[in-house]
């Protein structure tokens, strides 16, 4: 952005007619910026173009791998899993936001947090504490043992990976279709009811219909969720994508199978979302009647009440109670016991925040010239490089990594197993969150402000540091909040990038909980959902105090 | 020594092929306050950030103080133009207070803290140095935006819309103030308006820009009596138009033989003010009044003529009494404009050959 003399790029089609004008800077987008954001956008990209790349060159052997019956047996089991879930979390998150929208159910706010806090933790954890608590010789079994109970119901495999990841992707239902209900106009309900539709009709034909976007957004990222954990499935032994990537990348020496199996899941989740963006044009869903509307009534719940408190109850406490319970009994457990690796060694701390500060750094930097491409110079290609940086949003860490150990392996070995590699790692996969931040607060600052700095004799480079960055600070706070705060969650790349010697939070916890010492995922754990909060109260205090300019 | 503060030659611009600016040429003298009028959407802004360098032309040459600053493959960029901008919605930097946002253009912190008192003193602000953006009014904003791009000292000044953000009640105020401002400094200053009550009353030097081309300039009071073409004539004011035949310094017409103020031969169109038309009380006159709007200081009549045309006459004062079907006579004291019916307009005189 340093550059004086602006070339003309020949550009005519590349503004699009739905621009808002306003926003608009009508000059060409200086080259710099250009180039910046294009190699951002190489890097997103490379993971799938290299799996691509090495798939390929695997020629017949290819087919070899793809006729093994075991890689269709993993790739019906996910795709079951993520069906279940997805349907599973559907129900869950439109009931509960029903019921705290719309009815009379009591301590409705209240119910609120407690079923949307499953998504501070990571899957890991609750898989550590349905293991702990649910699994064989775990603290319900022992309870029960009393009453002459030898044997729980497996929790491993199929249901505990069900339950974890349903547990942990319904409030992406809940908290979207809140939204989408909240949006609703109540006119339309009361002239459905005028025509006579009773409410069962009026929900369906009326209500259903008009939430059927909200739904569709959290069901998205409930299956790509699902499709891309690798904690809660390697932990409770479940067979799907992501563990048998792992398990082969560990246990053979060839890679050829992991490779295959990681651009399989690769190209299945990009077909969902193609499947998702492909659909006609969404129909419009607006209030007819503008400005401030009358409240919708709230239903009595009736005999349902307690039906409704009970559902509610179950799910916060298998979602958040058991955690905490996992937590305590284990923590007590091993300072009662004397565990010498009770305690968390400073060095792990260290490793997290350092690795998780350092990732949240370079992808906010990274982000900053895509954004302002997009945001200030809209148009096919600008918007083009934004939709290529948005590539890791879908790609699934494991898939990330693996493609990066490729990669260094083969091009870059001084690159294999380095800090660095891991930081670029973090950069593919969370760019995406750390540009959304980003472009709501960039989008708020008048071009004019821009221009009107210029004029008064500051260069571009000035400009952005005397400006720009000052305005959109509240967007860099959330930005580097919310990478910080999924670097520190992350656990595939993690694992399979990391330095040798290195060991983060996320790591010891799926290490202890899989060799079993229980009592030495306790503290990780806790440290981990402090982080969590902390983190999560920096983003909403920022989004309150994000002012528009 | 240039005695030019602006040189345009021959400048275009256009977006997405949609030309914007059209080979358009104007010189500003020193010292002009000068207002680039035309309807929305006629390019006057997209000039404005031509010569701010905002835009970058495809072709023609930009000269400030007679040093070129755009064309030719040139392009000196906005911060080193040392020509101030006034924003139309302003652009106060939200983050900053008003003695903060006003020293921002100047370069080093000694000469600043007199620089910004003074400045705000000439704006009238100096007791809102520490207030936010948003806690100051409008017009107060205004102000605020004035005194920034004055204070680095600029020999050009432009205005964007300056009073399109302000109530009808602050607008005569700032307008007078924005004026005595401006002429104090010295500063040559360009406004944009498509106002052109605004145009007339402030300026002392006038472009009338549509589509994209400057098609005539001058002082307020030549554009206004002598506009080039009917739409330039509709565009500053009420007009009446009369088809006409020109015989040297006189043309016939449906009102017999008037003077016109340029010579002028065969078919063409005068063009007259309503307050050129004065009614004479006679109930045997060839006009009938056929409606009157009457607004307190002056009242608006509008007349038929035989051939069932209607004009306009514009009497001053409220004490006339004239009635609706009432038959009146009229006189025209002044020469009238004449020109050619359609756009065939004639070739543009030198802008500044009428100071």
């Amino acid at each position: 952005m340093g550059q004086v003399e602006e070339p003309q790029l020949p550009d005519k089609a590349s503004l699009g007619s739905r621009d808002r004008p306003r926003n608009r800077v009508l000059r060409d987008a200086p080259p710099l910026l250009w180039v910046v954001a294009l190699l951002v956008a190489a890097i997103s990209m490379s993971p799938l173009l290299y799996l691509i790349v090495r798939t390929s060159q695997l020629g017949g052997t290819l087919f070899e791998i793809l006729a093994q019956k075991r890689i269709w047996t993993v790739f019906a089991q996910t795709g079951l899993l993520t069906i279940v879930v997805t349907i599973t979390s559907v129900f869950l998150g439109v009931v509960f936001a029903w019921i705290t929208v719309r009815t009379d159910l009591p301590a409705r706010s209240l119910i609120t947090i407690l079923v949307s806090l499953p998504l501070v933790l990571p899957s890991y954890i609750s898989a550590f504490s349905l293991i702990v608590v649910l699994g064989p010789r775990g603290l319900l079994q022992n309870a029960l043992s009393g009453f002459g109970v030898e044997r729980l119901p497996s929790i491993y495999g199929f249901p505990g990976a069900w339950l974890a990841l349903t547990l942990f992707t319904y409030p992406f239902v809940f908290l979207s279709v809140r939204a989408g209900l909240a949006g609703l106009d109540p006119s339309l309900e009361d002239a459905a009811r005028c025509l006579g539709r009773g409410p069962w009709q009026t929900f369906r034909h009326i209500i259903l219909p008009q939430l059927k976007p909200s739904i569709h957004a959290g069901a998205l990222l409930s299956a790509l969720y699902t499709l891309s954990d690798f904690g809660a499935v390697t932990l409770l032994q479940f067979d799907s994508f992501t563990r048998a990537i792992y398990v082969q990348y560990t246990a053979s020496l060839d890679r050829s199978v992991a490779a295959v199996l990681a651009l399989m899941l690769a190209l299945l989740t990009l077909l969902i979302l193609a499947v998702e963006f492909g659909r006609p044009a969404r129909k419009r869903y607006y209030r007819s009647s503008a400005g401030a509307a009358r409240r919708a009534a709230r239903s009595a719940l009736g005999k349902w009440k307690f039906p409704a408190l009970f559902l509610c109850v179950a799910v916060a406490t298998i979602g958040i109670g058991l955690p905490v319970l996992a937590i305590s009994v284990w923590l007590i457990r091993g300072v009662v016991y004397g565990d010498e690796h009770l305690g968390v060694h400073g060095t792990v701390l260290l490793d997290s925040i350092f690795a998780s500060s350092a990732g949240a750094l370079l992808t906010v930097v990274a982000a900053f010239p895509v954004v302002f491409l997009a945001a200030r110079y809209p148009g096919r290609r600008t918007q083009g490089v934004e939709r290529a940086a948005y590539i890791g949003h879908a790609l699934p860490g494991i898939v990330v990594a693996l493609a990066l150990v490729f990669f260094s392996a083969r091009y870059a070995v001084g690159l294999y197993q380095s800090f660095a590699l891991l930081i670029i790692a973090y950069q593919v996969r969370f760019l995406p969150l750390a540009i959304g931040a980003l472009r709501a607060s960039l989008l708020q600052i008048n071009p004019r402000l821009e221009e009107a700095a210029r004029n008064l004799g500051h260069t571009p480079r000035e400009v952005f540091l005397s400006i720009i960055l000052p305005l959109a600070r509240p967007g860099v706070l959330t930005a580097v909040a919310l990478v910080f705060l999924s670097c520190m969650k992350e656990l595939p790349a993690t694992l399979l990038l990391g330095p040798t010697g290195f060991e983060t939070l996320a790591m010891r916890i799926w290490n202890a909980t899989e060799e079993a010492f229980f009592a030495r995922a306790a503290v990780p754990s806790l440290l981990l959902v402090c982080a969590s909060a902390i983190g999560l109260s920096i983003v909403l205090s920022n989004e309150q105090k994000g002012v528009a300019v | 020594m240039n005695s030019y503060a602006i040189q345009c030659h021959d400048l275009g611009k256009t977006f997405r092929g949609e030309p914007a600016v059209i080979d358009c040429s104007i010189d500003i003298r020193y010292g002009r306050f000068m207002a680039l009028l035309g309807p929305s959407g006629c390019g006057k802004t997209t000039l404005l950030r031509l010569i701010a360098g905002l835009e970058t032309p495809n072709h023609g040459s930009i000269h400030v103080g007679g040093v070129q600053v755009s064309g030719t493959g040139k392009q000196v960029p906005p911060e080193k133009r040392k020509i101030g901008m006034v924003f139309q919605e302003y652009a106060l930097f939200p983050h900053m207070n008003v003695a903060q946002n006003v020293a921002y253009g100047l370069r080093s912190n000694g000469e600043s803290n007199g620089k910004v008192s003074e400045t705000l003193d000439m704006v009238g602000l100096e007791h809102l140095e520490f207030r936010m953006p948003h806690e100051l009014s409008g017009g107060q904003q205004q102000r605020v935006a004035l005194a920034r791009a004055l204070a680095p000292g600029p020999e050009v000044i432009l205005l964007d819309e300056p009073f399109s953000n302000l109530d009808a009640s602050l607008r005569q105020r700032v307008r007078a103030d924005l004026r005595s401002i401006v002429r104090r400094s010295g500063i040559t200053a360009i406004f944009v308006t498509h106002d052109q009550e605004e145009a007339l009353s402030l300026a002392d030097f006038l472009a009338v820009m549509m589509e994209g081309e400057i098609v005539q300039a001058g002082t307020p009071r030549n554009l206004y009596l002598q506009p080039e073409t009917h739409r330039i004539a509709t565009f500053l004011g009420d007009a009446n138009f009369l088809p006409a035949y020109g015989k040297g310094l006189y043309a016939e017409c449906e009102l017999g033989k008037l003077q016109v103020l340029n010579g002028f031969n065969g078919d063409g169109e005068i063009m007259f003010r309503p307050e050129d038309v004065i009614p004479i009380q006679d109930p045997n006159g060839k006009f009938k009044i056929v409606d009157r709007i009457y607004y307190g200081h002056d009242q608006l009549l509008y007349l038929q003529l035989p051939s069932g045309q209607i004009m306009k006459s514009r009497r001053l004062g409220s004490r006339d009494a004239y009635d609706i079907g009432q038959r009146v006579g009229i006189r025209i004291d002044t020469p009238v404009s004449i020109f050619a019916t359609q756009f065939g307009c004639p070739a543009l005189p030198e802008p500044e050959s009428h100071s």
